[in-house]
């Protein structure tokens, strides 16, 4: 039933735009197809809710206001960041977690969206990395037409591999896309032609990045890319996810044999999703490249494929806002755990506890899954759950409008 | 000649490794279709369970291994209790779960030892070499391929012989036909991570004694290749996993000398993409 709303939904636009704008929280339900058969998403902002529901409903624009003057801001964040809010540490660091939070969010395309569990994203994030560093130091190039052949190359990789990948199906694409990033980051890592410069990766030649982009000062400007990107990406993955081809891809996800029989081949709808979210991931080894100075075979790792799950996981699939949560939590608590292990409040503790505490990976790997465990929608499902809780049996549409998602 | 009884040492020992993980990957794949990402991490138990009773608390050798063995065993053990069975209804769920595993324990292991690899004494009566046709072949290769075939032998005669090995096969065959029959299949999966979780720690425990060190990433750098042999051998089946692993075993060291170094596991896992795009009923092949 699900699959068949997704469809028709194919034939009305009309019914899309409504979703749309109509969710702010509960568009995530919405953008599956499912929200449209509860009359709650059509309503909230049709009858009674009040100017100021109304006026909440644009948070996410607000929140990007405060996003884009945070450099000019000297506010202290004690506990969140090291220095005050517009330092160039701290801007690096929320730079760095809104470069995840986006590459969550592409990653989510096809973990959430259309239900394909790669292991391998990290490649096409490597290319777009890697291709716009060298297009730099052995072509040449400036940063801008580097970055094109760099995206290009990711792109165009995606589309190769991808086609490959997806003539297998379950488990078996999930091992594919993974001997196939595995191969990456050997290659990567064997430094062939002495091209990637092996372990140590290769620096970005600041002689010629534009000089606005070189240099601690200018920070904020390398912030604001990220920020850039971040909204770029949110806004592909929002339109590309309510167009009639998400549609499929919620069908897809769903049940694709059904798809199948409704005479839709998913295979080219597969290969859409694969191919945009591995474009949207060489464009993040782009800001990548220019965030962190240089290319890193780190990049290349399964692992890097894994945190990207985690985070997408911690956030909740398939949901607007939770990939990009999950992104930003990760990072944060990353690089902030990392910190924490090495002041003296964890030091004067005793070693049981100490030694969990002072490896990140460890408690992001329990706190991942216990989120598995006990948060099977991730954390941006955690209000609507708590919500259904507190309904109790009262609202039982709405429980299961949530729960089955 | 010199050279290649050498290369055919290492590798069927380097195989044999292989052959450890993956017989256990394989039949808890072919058994309850859950790809155990932490299969690798359960290695490292073994391997840093063995080490420290042979370094730290000073047992013998074979003690540590046994130590690491059943450190291991019981670490899987509890991996199925406490984290796969829950999740029993979300097969999903149960990769993702199994993925933080493989995340959190070598983390874990790199909090209380550290990063850095440390150096595994063995004992001075595996130290040596031996020479065979004129090769001369560290004894540690002859340990692990001896090692292998009593685990593949063991594993036959538990499958073909015992009435929990029919189950298992039966299990791997239809699950549901077992359930319908009465059979509490679940207690088949604990048993099978036990099974597997022992092959591994053992393969972790000689692991030491191949690479003369442990690190705390080792586990989750040998999972690809074990990959690569499950799909190789086919899911569930065990003798196609022992084929399968001396085959990349072979293949992997003989690319490595013979071709660019770095080559041999390039074409191993291209291989694995090979196979599953030419041949994708290798994972669901049956148990022989």
């Amino acid at each position: 039933m699900t699959t068949k709303s997704s469809i028709t939904g194919t034939e009305s636009p009309t019914g899309v735009t409504v979703t749309g704008p109509g969710g702010t929280s509960d568009g995530d339900s919405g953008t599956t197809g499912r929200g449209r058969t509860i009359p709650r998403t059509g309503e909230s902002f049709g009858d009674g809710s009040t100017a100021l529901r109304r006026a909440l409903r644009w948070w996410p624009i607000a929140l990007l206001i405060l996003f884009l003057v945070a450099p000019y801001s000297a506010l202290p964040v004690p506990g969140l960041l090291d220095g005050p809010l517009g330092s160039p540490g701290s801007l690096q660091l929320i730079a760095l977690c809104l470069l995840y939070g986006a590459l969550a969010t592409g990653y989510d395309l096809l973990l959430g969206r259309t239900g394909l569990l790669s292991f391998g994203h990290a490649l096409y994030f490597a290319a777009g990395l890697y291709c716009t560093d060298l297009a730099m130091l052995e072509l040449r190039l400036p940063l801008l037409p580097a970055a094109a052949v760099g995206i290009a190359c990711a792109t165009l990789l995606a589309l190769l591999l991808g086609a490959v990948s997806l003539r297998v199906t379950g488990i078996g694409f999930s091992m594919v896309t993974l001997a196939f990033a595995q191969a990456g980051a050997i290659l990567v890592q064997r430094n062939p032609g002495g091209l990637t410069g092996g372990e140590e990766g290769r620096a970005a030649p600041a002689d010629l990045l534009p000089s606005s982009l070189v240099g601690i000062g200018n920070t904020a400007n390398l912030y604001w890319i990220a920020l850039g990107y971040l909204v770029l990406t949110l806004a592909i993955v929002h339109c590309t996810v309510g167009s009639p081809i998400g549609r499929v891809w919620a069908g897809i996800r769903e049940n694709e044999r059904r798809v199948e029989v409704l005479g839709l081949r998913p295979y080219g709808y597969k290969l859409i999703a694969f191919v945009v979210a591995g474009a949207l991931a060489g464009a993040g080894g782009v800001v990548h490249l220019l965030l962190t100075g240089g290319a890193t075979p780190q990049s290349a790792t399964s692992d890097a494929t894994l945190a990207l799950l985690v985070m997408v996981v911690l956030g909740g699939s398939g949901t607007r806002w939770g990939p990009l949560l999950g992104g930003l939590l990760y990072t944060w608590a990353g690089h902030r755990l990392g910190d924490l292990a090495n002041s003296s409040a964890v030091a004067d503790l005793p070693a049981a506890l100490r030694v969990p505490l002072s490896q990140p990976l460890f408690l992001l790997g329990g706190l991942f899954v216990l989120v598995v465990y006990l948060l099977p929608g991730g954390l941006a499902r955690l209000p609507a759950r708590l919500r259904a809780a507190r309904a109790g049996s009262a609202l039982p549409v709405r429980i299961r409008g949530n729960e089955a998602a | 000649m010199n050279t290649v009884v050498l290369l055919v040492c290492t590798g069927l020992g380097l195989g044999a490794l292989y052959f450890l993980v993956a017989s256990g990957l394989s039949l808890i794949f072919g058994l309850m279709d859950v790809l155990n990402f932490a299969h690798g991490a359960l290695l490292s138990v073994g391997a840093y369970a063995a080490w420290w009773a042979s370094a730290e608390a000073g047992a013998g050798f074979w003690w540590a291994v046994l130590f690491g063995t059943v450190t291991g065993t019981a670490a899987s053990v509890l991996l199925e209790l406490a984290v796969i069975r829950p999740l029993y209804s979300r097969p999903r769920d149960q990769i993702l779960a199994t993925v933080g595993v493989g995340l959190a324990l070598p983390a874990l292991i790199m909090g209380i030892w550290g990063a850095d690899a440390r150096p595994f004494q063995p004992p001075a009566a595996l130290a040596g070499t031996v020479s065979l046709l004129g090769a001369v072949v560290p004894v540690n290769r002859f340990v692990l391929m001896g090692a292998a075939l009593v685990v593949l032998v063991l594993l036959r005669l538990f499958l073909s012989r015992t009435r929990y090995g029919l189950v298992v096969r039966a299990g791997v065959e239809d699950r549901a036909m077992v359930t319908a029959l009465g059979i509490d299949v679940r207690r088949a999966f604990t048993l099978v991570f036990a099974i597997g979780g022992a092959a591994a720690a053992l393969g972790g425990a000689l692991a030491g004694l191949y690479f003369g060190s442990v690190n705390p990433g080792q586990g989750t750098g040998l999972l690809i290749f074990a990959f690569v042999v499950v799909v190789m051998g086919g899911m569930g089946s065990v003798t196609g996993a022992a084929v399968a692993s001396a085959a990349v075993g072979l293949v992997q060291q003989f690319a490595n000398y013979y071709t660019a170094a770095g080559l041999g596991d390039l074409s191993v896992v291209v291989l694995l993409a090979v196979l599953l795009l030419v041949r994708p009923r290798g994972l669901t092949g049956r148990l022989a």
